[in-house]
């Protein structure tokens, strides 16, 4: 997380900086995250002109600095923000270079570019990169406590007329369904993109949902990329249409496309400068009383179908002229497998898959002998043409479930439903040494709890050694489902039963929970565990309002669990470290357990991964502003 | 065939730099310019488990994962995730593994990725200096010189060494 060698660099290239413009420059502080070239962020804060301007860039453009004295900062990208402290930037000739990217760093850029003025979401991978780019590369970027709330804020940037970009992954957009379809119908001033980041083969999630059906169901344009160059454009595609419709816009990527690397080049797509926010009374279009939103459904309605004829005509849709043999209509990472196994073949890429260019299809599928329809997961385009009566073979049943792969295309044309050779399994993961959820597992297991658990780092505890965990649902389900157990179960049994539940999972959605727990206490009370490790750990170390430190680890509001717990009216709330003391540990979760009255623990200790940088965090949050 | 990329997969146990080795290699590829795509699953593998990294480099790549059973290089820096990934190398395809290097001369043992790409570079048509450069583009500065140091111990290796399959 800290690396001495790039701090002497930067401390080198703000001198070289301050020395050359005449400013003072002071490092505040800088911290790293991640590895790569674009995920080193920095501060300075600069006294002229008089007020305080807060900046960061990225580690290579401070190595500019020093390689190129005179030259100041060799990148456009921070141009805007550098400018109100009293800097110009030149170098054109850096800022088009091409770059090897995942999709997720583009996306960033993409936005960056585009001027966006606020980037919201709840990390969960594979999309957690998007933000901390943005916020890297000089954009403004806050994690909220969960995705609902994140669209919520987007929604507001939108209304006030600027751009904003929501991340979140698959299921994410499940907790932030309820503002999305009904955004739906309210009129857009700015524009506003919500990136559902979809985990087929679920690599790291618990379901492998496909969010192509949300842009249908919730009637939300969708645009999906295929590879990083793309999550620019595609980005940049998504404002456009966003602002010319005034609807939200789903950016679908997947998982391949959100963490492959490949390589993109800035400035390809020319895009309106983003204008000011503004505020004008428009009733009509933004309150959703049912006198203003019959009229608004009818709009929308409009509105796709002007899209949908846009899209035929002239969509972000790629033809792969080929054989007439053997035409494939595919979407997103397929594509890639597509023109790896099938050359030769006819390509229909579609870029807008919601709503889709049917006509475009139509015509496709009647220029070839044979059509097949390469996609991942659900059968979402297959029915689409299908139900447009246009005559496609779709995938065989088995290549639903997972990823699909080159090998996988080329059985699913030859109609190869034979058994695929299993993988050989790998180590599994498993808590780290010394993790402060060992111990809470140990003493669970010990006490032959019944745990409802959730989702983070501690769903580890369901594995060997442990297995202490018996459900895992979404976020925050530990607190409901541990309640239903204790409201049913048999006295011996439900007296058992523990939610347990991570920090930041709690802020996401447990504290609705605890308010359950509070109104409808089962017969047998109940024991609530928050498992505080002081970061979101499972996504890579991100902060969370419990922390009280920003997506950029600036000190801010803070909300302390125990007090939230108390001031519901919990009245037995212990905070522990579980690691000074298994067997002190062990007896507070006994007496908990025995207790007739609601009992919540928090067993606070920070991830071990995290701690030597929570600790250089405060330790510069402390630090008075230069 | 000269339209079919490279593929190489890299592949080890969380915390052992699967993913700088392939972010390294797909730089150099990248820098000496060549299309890249590099690929690989995050989020629970990070935890200790199992982890592969697929990097594809040639005139024109499209899928960024190595088709199963179609990698030219294996290189594997945990002895043993050789059997878990030895499906991933083709026929005649070259494993490189950790036993190929003494890790005892190393000055940074823990650079031993490192170590395996200076095996692998024998294969390569990437000079020494572009792979010093992608080394220090990735690398902390204060840990130039030890994998400078890993990556000329490999590089030294007799390309015989690596075992064919």
């Amino acid at each position: 997380m800290w690396r001495t060698g790039s701090n002497q660099k930067l401390a080198q290239g703000l001198n070289k900086l301050r020395k050359i413009s005449g400013l003072s420059v002071t490092v505040q502080k800088t911290f790293l995250r991640g590895q790569s070239p674009l995920s080193f962020s920095g501060y300075l804060r600069g006294v002229k002109p008089p007020h305080l301007s807060a900046l960061s860039f990225p580690a290579d453009y401070l190595c500019a600095v020093i390689a190129a004295a005179g030259k100041i900062l060799q990148s456009c990208t921070l141009n805007s923000r550098l400018k109100a402290t009293g800097f110009t930037l030149n170098s054109p000739q850096h800022d088009h270079a091409p770059a090897l990217l995942s999709g997720d760093e583009a996306v960033a850029l993409a936005a960056l570019d585009a001027g966006v003025a606020l980037g919201t979401g709840y990390p969960g991978t594979p999309s957690t990169e998007i933000l901390e780019t943005f916020e890297t590369l000089g954009g403004r970027a806050q994690w909220s406590p969960n995705e609902k709330v994140a669209l919520e804020v987007g929604i507001g940037v939108a209304f006030a007329g600027a751009r904003a970009l929501v991340t979140m992954k698959h299921v994410g957009l499940n907790v932030a369904a309820d503002p999305l379809f009904t955004v739906a119908y309210t009129r857009l001033d700015g524009a506003l993109i919500v990136v559902s980041a979809d985990d087929p083969g679920m690599a790291s999630s618990q379901n492998e949902q496909d969010n192509r059906r949300y842009a249908l169901a919730a009637a939300v344009p969708m645009i999906e990329p295929s590879d990083s160059q793309e999550a620019y454009e595609f980005t940049l595609k998504a404002i456009e249409i966003s602002e010319r419709w005034q609807v939200p816009v789903l950016l679908r990527m997947t998982t391949r496309v959100c963490h492959s690397k490949t390589i993109v080049r800035r400035g390809t797509v020319a895009i309106p400068a983003a204008r000011p926010a503004h505020f004008e009374h428009d009733y009509p279009s933004r309150v959703r009383i049912p006198a203003y939103a019959k009229p608004a459904h009818r709009r929308l309605r409009k509105t796709l179908a002007e899209i949908a004829e846009w899209n035929d005509a002239k969509g972000p849709n790629q033809l792969v002229a080929g054989s007439k043999q053997l035409g494939i209509i595919t979407s997103g990472i397929s594509f890639q497998h597509v023109r790896e196994v099938a050359p030769e073949a006819s390509v229909l890429k579609l870029g807008v898959t919601y709503p889709l260019p049917i006509e475009r299809m139509r015509a496709f599928a009647a220029s070839v002998e044979r059509c097949v329809v390469i996609e991942e997961g659900d059968p979402y385009l297959v029915e689409a043409a299908r139900t447009a009566g246009i005559a496609v073979e779709g995938k065989q049943e088995i290549f639903r479930f997972g990823e699909l792969s080159a090998s996988r295309v080329r059985r699913i044309l030859k109609g190869d439903c034979s058994p695929e050779a299993k993988p050989v399994p790998g180590r599994p993961p498993a808590l780290c040494p010394g993790c402060p959820h060992r111990s809470v597992y140990t003493v669970l297991r010990d006490l032959n709890c019944i745990v409802a658990g959730d989702i983070g780092c501690y769903s580890l505890g369901v594995l060997p050694p442990f297995e202490a965990m018996d459900t895992l649902v979404c976020m925050g389900a530990a607190i409901g489902v541990g309640l239903g157990f204790r409201h049913v179960l048999p006295p011996e049994d439900a007296k058992r039963v523990v939610s347990v539940i991570g920090d930041s999972t709690f802020v996401h959605s447990g504290i609705t929970g605890l308010v359950e727990m509070v109104y409808n206490p089962p017969a047998s009370v109940h024991v609530l565990l928050i498992l505080d490790n002081g970061t979101t750990a499972m996504t890579g170390m991100q902060e969370h309002p419990g922390t009280g430190r920003t997506l950029a680890h600036a000190k801010t509001g803070k909300v302390v669990f125990e007090d939230l717990a108390r001031s519901l009216g919990v009245r037995n709330v212990h905070v522990i470290d579980p690691t000074q003391d298994l067997g002190r540990f062990q007896e507070l979760i006994q007496s908990c357990l025995a207790k007739p009255e609601l009992s919540v623990v928090i067993a606070r200790r920070d991830c071990l991964l995290a701690t030597r940088a929570i600790r250089e965090f405060e330790r510069c949050n402390e630090q008075p502003a230069n | 065939m000269s339209n079919r990329p490279t593929n190489v997969v890299i592949a080890g146990l969380g915390g052992q730099g699967v993913l700088k080795a392939s972010d390294i290699l797909a730089d150099v590829a990248f820098s000496s310019g060549m299309d890249v795509k590099k690929s690989e699953l995050h989020g629970m593998s990070q935890r200790g488990g199992s982890v592969s990294s697929d990097v594809r480099f040639g005139e024109r790549v499209f899928s960024p994962m190595v088709p199963e059973g179609d990698a030219d290089f294996l290189v594997v820096i945990a002895a043993d995730q050789v059997p878990v990934n030895a499906a991933a190398l083709r026929q005649g395809g070259t494993l490189i593994e950790p036993s190929l290097i003494d890790e005892a001369a190393l000055t940074n043992k823990k650079s031993i990725n490192v170590a395996l790409l200076g095996v692998l570079s024998r294969y390569l048509p990437f000079s020494v200096e572009a792979w010093t450069a992608a080394l220090k583009r990735n690398l902390p500065e204060k840990l130039h010189e030890a994998n400078i140091q890993s990556f000329s111990m490999g590089r030294a290796k007799e390309p015989a060494m690596g075992r064919a399959s």
